[in-house]
């Protein structure tokens, strides 16, 4: 019986995560086609180096360490999380442990190491954003549901670290006990010290307790695991196609759009060469997330909320309402009344909003500097400069509204072929005087 | 002088090295036209034969297109590229790494392949190459801290450039606490040069040269002309004008051969 509804509640989460994975998927594909520079194996070792190892996380040491070992300790647990499901599946009792000898002890002992630096970790972490309150964890877009989120994470992690080790330290009592199916297998450097806890406990009540933890504790992996498709926390599948898909080119470069080449040729009076601009979107920059690339959606789901970029970025730090971050929450908040909406009706019909004007502002646009700070400091290579830029395109392209200083700016460039307006006749008078 | 317009260059038969992409600060704004004197100078110091074009060069366009218009950059750009194709021009120097930038970066898309210097690079090559030599005697008294340009550093992670030629040059250089990756911008970038700024408690060329300053220098050492301008302020805006000098780094090096 235990085995039926083990396996009708795998089963049945699984599915309902591959349902809503799938319509990650699908929303983030509404985004428009773009050319990604870089070659296969340039990508992989990109992905390697920033998402495995991680290496980008170092330039802050205490949020690199404690990250690791989460990061770790997710990766070695889940390999117990395989007897767990064998377990539930067969309805035995460490199932894997005959086949593994010695290294079941290796594993159970590194799980339990693990465990130990995960609680610790997320501790650390609960305590530099809800004690030591970093500046970056409190900023205006950090209100309501995004601490929120964070603290459900952390929490849930500490209940997933101790029903793991409340369940190998009942174990050990009753292997102790020689108390069949629980014979002694596996070593528990950790569990072992809460085992005086439950040490005057009957057989059946810390079977009671060794069952219960096994259940909470799968149940609540499962839980989590239809809770990371609404979370921030998807960074933890997105960075490994976030930074394989990053593009590989100076930071410095912004892509030119290619539907304006033609006409401007055109007006030129210059050679098309086959050059016709065919296939690009027709909206000249991005009102909407649609009008973004599907590359910049999935920054917007890749991104964990660390503020690392906002903490950069010269705009902000000067008080301006401009915050990188901002700009990638609200580009997926604006994204998931799409999946919503995909999910509510199969299809996306424009609801009247857009990204621009009823998420980011034009003030926010228009106070960055386009220096990379942000690109730089993100540790799962996204890029809100990116965004920023198409916005501005539709602002100034689509919707003539630039700042009046920027459209004398545009008048003097193209009368004099200057930002200034200064006769173009002039340009050369410096070198008289060499 | 072995330099001249390209124009002039062509009607002689002969092509210079390199074209030196003065850019329109240098062109128009008064301290921005001494880095150009002083770059000029080091390169005929170094018998470099370069051209410039002169009333035939137009903005790349960059201050346009990161606001947005990347119709008026294209419509800039593919004028420019013509121009540089016209007289089979191949290589680049630039005193503005936003004119380095684009020039390397963002040409090729529209067809205009060059191989393309910040002027510190090109700089560093003739130090190099010994065809500029630094004396052995004397040094630069004080210290300088270099502020890195955005679209130099980040942008195109060139960040040894122009501190070897500082430390060749014999400067005490210190690294403020945002240096290289994370050195904070002048506030200049993506067309706000051009524009007011959005509403703040700050401006961001005072942030930056607060961080300068508190490192005591005798110089601030840039390598972008609207740098010099936002530093320049900042310096102005702290009373430090009589004290603290902002200078290019070209102009460090000419100053140290002797040829200012």
């Amino acid at each position: 019986m235990a085995q039926l509804i083990f396996l009708a509640v795998l089963v049945g989460a699984i599915a309902l995560f591959a349902y809503h994975v799938r319509l990650l998927r699908r929303t983030i594909l509404m985004g428009r086609e773009v050319k990604l520079p870089g070659s296969r194996s340039q990508r992989w070792l990109q992905m390697l180096r920033v998402a495995a190892l991680q290496q980008k996380m170092m330039d802050k040491p205490v949020a690199a360490i404690a990250h690791w070992a989460l990061y770790l300790g997710f990766l070695i647990i889940n390999v117990e999380i395989v007897e767990i499901i064998v377990d539930g599946l067969t309805g035995q009792h460490r199932s894997l442990a005959p086949y593994m000898g010695i290294f079941y002890d290796l594993m159970t002992i590194g799980a339990e190491v693990f465990l130990a630096l995960v609680l610790i970790a997320a501790i650390i972490f609960l305590w530099r954003r809800n004690v030591l309150r970093l500046p970056r964890f409190h900023t205006a877009e950090m209100r309501g549901w995004p601490p929120l989120d964070a603290n459900i994470i952390l929490w849930t992690e500490i209940v997933l670290v101790i029903a793991l080790l409340v369940m190998n330290a009942s174990d050990q009592l009753l292997q102790a006990r020689a108390k069949p199916p629980y014979y002694s297998f596996g070593t528990f450097p950790v569990s072992q010290w809460l085992t005086p806890l439950f040490a005057g406990l009957s057989d059946s009540t810390l079977i009671l307790i060794e069952r219960s933890a096994w259940w909470i504790h799968i149940l609540a992996v499962l839980a989590f695991l239809n809770y990371i498709p609404f979370s921030k926390h998807l960074h933890i599948f997105l960075s490994f196609p976030n930074t394989y898909y990053a593009p590989i080119e100076p930071a410095g470069k912004v892509s030119s759009l290619s539907q304006v080449t033609p006409l401007v040729k055109e007006a030129l009076g210059l050679p098309l060469n086959g050059d016709t601009g065919d296939g690009a979107p027709s909206t000249l920059g991005a009102k909407d997330v649609t009008d973004l690339s599907w590359k910049n959606l999935l920054d917007a789901y890749t991104c964990t909320e660390c503020g690392r970029c906002t903490a950069v970025c010269p705009a902000h730090l000067t008080g301006k309402k401009l915050s990188p971050r901002k700009i990638m929450m609200d580009t997926r908040d604006r994204l998931e009344e799409i999946k919503r909406s995909l999910y509510k009706k199969g299809k996306w019909e424009p609801d009247g909003k857009a990204l621009l004007g009823d998420y980011i502002s034009a003030e926010e646009i228009w106070a960055c500097t386009t220096c990379n700070a942000c690109v730089r400091a993100c540790p799962v290579l996204i890029n809100p400069v990116s965004i920023i830029m198409q916005l501005r395109q539709y602002l100034v392209m689509e919707a003539s509204q630039a700042p009046e200083t920027l459209n004398v700016l545009f008048v003097n460039m193209e009368n004099n072929g200057s930002p200034w307006a200064l006769p173009a006749a002039d340009r050369a008078k410096w070198t008289e005087t060499l | 002088m072995a330099g001249r317009s390209l124009a002039a260059w062509s009607a002689s038969g002969e092509k210079p090295e390199i074209l030196y992409w003065v850019g329109c600060a240098a062109s128009f704004d008064d301290r921005a036209q001494r880095v150009a004197r002083a770059f000029v100078r080091l390169l005929e110091a170094a018998q470099v034969k370069w051209g410039f074009l002169g009333t035939e060069e137009m903005c790349t366009g960059d201050p346009a297109k990161r606001a947005g218009n990347d119709f008026l950059f294209q419509m800039l750009a593919l004028q420019n590229i013509q121009t540089l194709q016209q007289y089979e021009v191949s290589e680049i120097v630039a005193t503005c790494p936003h004119c380095f930038n684009i020039l390397k970066n963002e040409y090729p898309e529209l067809g205009g392949h060059f191989r393309v210097w910040h002027h510190t690079q090109y700089l560093y090559r003739l130090l190099a190459e010994g065809r500029l030599k630094l004396p052995q005697d004397g040094k630069l008294e004080g210290t300088i801290v270099f502020h890195d340009p955005c679209y130099l550093g980040r942008g195109n992670q060139e960040y040894e450039s122009p501190r070897a030629i500082l430390r060749r040059a014999g400067a005490l250089l210190k690294e403020p606490e945002r240096h290289k990756d994370f050195a904070l911008c002048c506030g200049a970038g993506g067309a706000q040069m051009f524009k007011e700024p959005e509403p703040g408690h700050k401006d961001i060329n005072i942030e930056r040269t607060e961080e300068l300053l508190r490192l005591s220098p005798s110089r601030i050492a840039v390598g972008c002309p609207f740098c010099m301008t936002m530093i320049t302020d900042g310096v102005k805006h702290a009373g430090k004008q009589q004290e603290v000098r902002v200078q290019d780094v070209a102009e460090i090096l000419a100053e140290r051969l002797g040829l200012l």
